[in-house]
């Protein structure tokens, strides 16, 4: 009995010891902890990434037998087509506007949430729900909302008189409010997270800051655009850097709701690259659009990195 | 210049009672310092004067008007924070002239304003620089320079000089007292420092749970302590005290000598048993009892170093008081009921 404690404290000191030594080994520890990562990345990103390049630059389709090299033929054939600056044109401005938007918006809800209320947490849990809920189906509950018939929207315009008799927009049916449509989704979508990065940046502002430039006679806009927008400048941009990239690789929301129509007038990169390759079957045309999204958003991404290092104070 | 008058004001924060019904007058040109612990409502009596708060009850008068219903930007006051709360993304230059932007004064004018007040504080080297390029010392004349450039009524001083190290804050003392001297600004100074608050204030309010305890010129303050809160606030180490009666009679360890060095007039003896004694350079701080006494009196003596008396702990000295340097304090109310001197 006493043997076989002493023999089970034994081995986990045993065991103990090697774990320790292994941790406190400097040249390989770090390698043990990245080590998952990397597989994770490289498995899934960087296997996909480079396939991808390889599929782009080749005749593949879903039913192809054999596959041969075609060089650039597949990006001469997308650049020549229509719907790609069509596409790129959409998914440019689809970026660009909810983005503003989300700016806009995400620093007045910020603003309001960083004064102290009564039930302020709650109105933070609630901005923050469509953040957690899957996109899939926060879209679909968009597309009941748009809904050609049944459109909330429309029938609680009629009924408070703000649509005549004859009015009806149809709002996934008309070129403009399609774009629209997919801008106020993408909206609503990423908001909750930019109001939180902009809600962290305002309550990392000392008081003492705002108390200096009340006294020192600065009035409301004054205060905001010359103290607290620059101060939480860099950390906007990061939120708008997730925004961007975001929306601008976001495929669920036209699918669900436009599926790129009326007429190509929603399709986005992403939406065509998923219609040409999965659905159309192009496998080679598909990469190709998609790489279209490579060079853009590794840009953005540098260059915000920049700016929100160079903007940095304190 | 103004004088700044707070009436009756209170402030509540939830139940707690943080300022509680203050009358303080600072004269024109005065250096009026609040002085008291941590917590005393000290801070938030300047923040009301500022506008950064609002009385719960009471009233704000600068200049002849009530302001209570002015925003900051409206009473025309300068504040300097303990941590100066300079503004991180702007460069020195910004800084100082970012009060003057706001009220609109043309370019030339805050031009000439900016090298006024940076001149003043000798930081013309860093007009370019941002705040985190600077020594703390630097931080603390940007800030000042930004508080004066508009030439405020009244400057607002919140600790302006407790982020210093302990030298720099003799300096930074010195000159805080000239500069206030040449503008001759009403000057209202929050501090816990009974040092600063003796050696910058023209006079000195004592803050204690929201009240004001005492308001007078450091030698009132130090010599006549209205009661025994400003008697042992004041003074380092404190007033010591014995129960005598219905009063306990206070005075100050430097009031408390050795026998043989002052033994005529009119004195009261004491048996005084040593139990330590610590040598600071220039005092000798001895720390004993009153011999034989129940309860137990403890008492300090400070005896400057160069009176060269030879005393030994752990023995009993004959040490005496000067009768004019006792003061009484009531047992009830600790009120000063007479004497005391400095």
């Amino acid at each position: 009995m006493t043997s076989a404690i002493t023999g089970t404290a034994g081995k986990i000191r045993g065991k103990d010891r090697l774990l320790s030594r292994f941790a406190d080994n400097d040249r390989w520890l770090w390698r043990a902890m990245l080590a998952p990562a990397i597989l994770y990345i490289g498995l899934l990103v960087g296997f996909p990434f480079l396939l991808s390049l390889y599929y782009s630059m080749s005749s593949v389709t879903v039913a192809s037998q054999d596959v041969h090299f075609v060089g650039l033929e597949n990006f001469r054939r997308i650049v020549e087509s229509g719907t790609f600056w069509l596409s790129l044109q959409n998914t440019i401005v689809i970026t660009v506007v909810s983005q503003f938007f989300v700016l806009v918006f995400a620093n007045i809800l910020a603003t309001a949430l960083v004064v102290d209320f009564r039930g302020r947490w709650l109105v933070r849990l609630l901005i923050l729900l469509p953040w957690v809920a899957p996109i899939s189906l926060g879209s679909i509950g968009w597309l009941w909302i748009f809904d050609s018939i049944y459109s909330v929207i429309n029938w609680t315009a009629r009924a408070v008189g703000l649509l005549g008799p004859n009015e009806w927009p149809i709002w996934l049916g008309q070129p403009t409010l399609a774009r629209a449509s997919i801008i106020i989704v993408n909206v609503w979508r990423i908001l909750p997270l930019a109001t939180v990065i902009v809600l962290a940046g305002l309550s990392s502002i000392p008081q003492d800051i705002h108390d200096a430039a009340e006294v020192d006679g600065a009035g409301f806009w004054r205060h905001h655009f010359q103290i607290t927008t620059p101060l939480i400048l860099p950390i906007t941009l990061v939120a708008l850097l997730f925004g961007i990239i975001f929306t601008f690789t976001d495929l669920i929301v036209v699918f669900v709701l436009t599926r790129g129509g009326p007429y190509d007038t929603t399709q986005v990169i992403a939406s065509w690259a998923y219609f040409t390759g999965i659905q159309g079957g192009d496998l080679a045309g598909g990469a190709a659009i998609s790489l279209f999204l490579f060079p853009v958003l590794a840009g953005v991404a540098i260059l915000f990195l920049w700016l929100a290092r160079h903007t940095e104070v304190t | 210049m103004a004088i700044v008058e707070t009436r009756r004001i209170t402030k509540l924060f939830d139940e707690v009672r943080a300022v509680d019904g203050i009358d303080i007058i600072a004269r024109e040109g005065e250096f009026l310092v609040l002085l008291g612990p941590s917590g005393c409502g000290k801070t938030t009596l300047m923040r009301m004067i500022a506008g950064l708060e609002r009385p719960t009850s009471g009233d704000i008068v600068i200049d002849g008007n009530i302001v209570n219903d002015l925003p900051p930007r409206a009473r025309n006051v300068a504040m300097v924070f303990q941590s100066y709360a300079l503004y991180p993304h702007l460069t020195v230059e910004k800084n100082i002239s970012f009060p003057l932007r706001a009220v609109g004064m043309p370019k030339d004018e805050i031009r000439k304003k900016v090298a006024w007040a940076t001149q003043m504080f000798g930081i013309q080297r860093f007009v370019d620089r941002k705040p985190r390029q600077l020594s703390g010392g630097e931080r603390q004349r940007v800030a000042l320079a930004r508080a004066v450039v508009r030439e405020p009524v009244v400057f607002l001083l919140d600790e302006p000089l407790s982020n210093l190290d302990a030298k720099l804050r003799n300096s930074a003392r010195d000159e805080l007292k000239q500069f206030q001297r040449s503008l001759g600004t009403t000057t209202i100074y929050v501090t816990h420092d009974q040092a600063e608050a003796m050696g910058l204030g023209d006079r000195i309010a004592i803050l204690n749970q929201g009240r004001v305890r005492q308001i007078g010129t450091p030698h009132e303050i130090y010599g006549y302590p209205a009661d025994i809160f400003a008697a042992t606030f004041i003074g380092s180490p404190p007033m010591n005290l014995i129960e005598d009666g219905k009063t306990w009679i206070g005075f100050r360890p430097e009031a408390f000598l050795p026998k043989e060095i002052e033994s005529n007039g009119d004195n009261v003896d004491f048996a005084f048993r040593i139990t330590r004694i610590e040598y600071l350079g220039a005092d000798r701080l001895v720390y004993g009892l009153i011999d034989g006494r129940t309860p137990e009196t403890r008492l300090i003596s400070k005896i400057p170093t160069n009176i060269r008396t030879h005393i030994d702990a752990g023995r009993v000295y004959d040490f005496i008081v000067r009768r004019q340097d006792i003061a009484r304090f009531d047992r009830e109310g600790g009120r000063r009921v007479d004497g005391g001197a400095a």
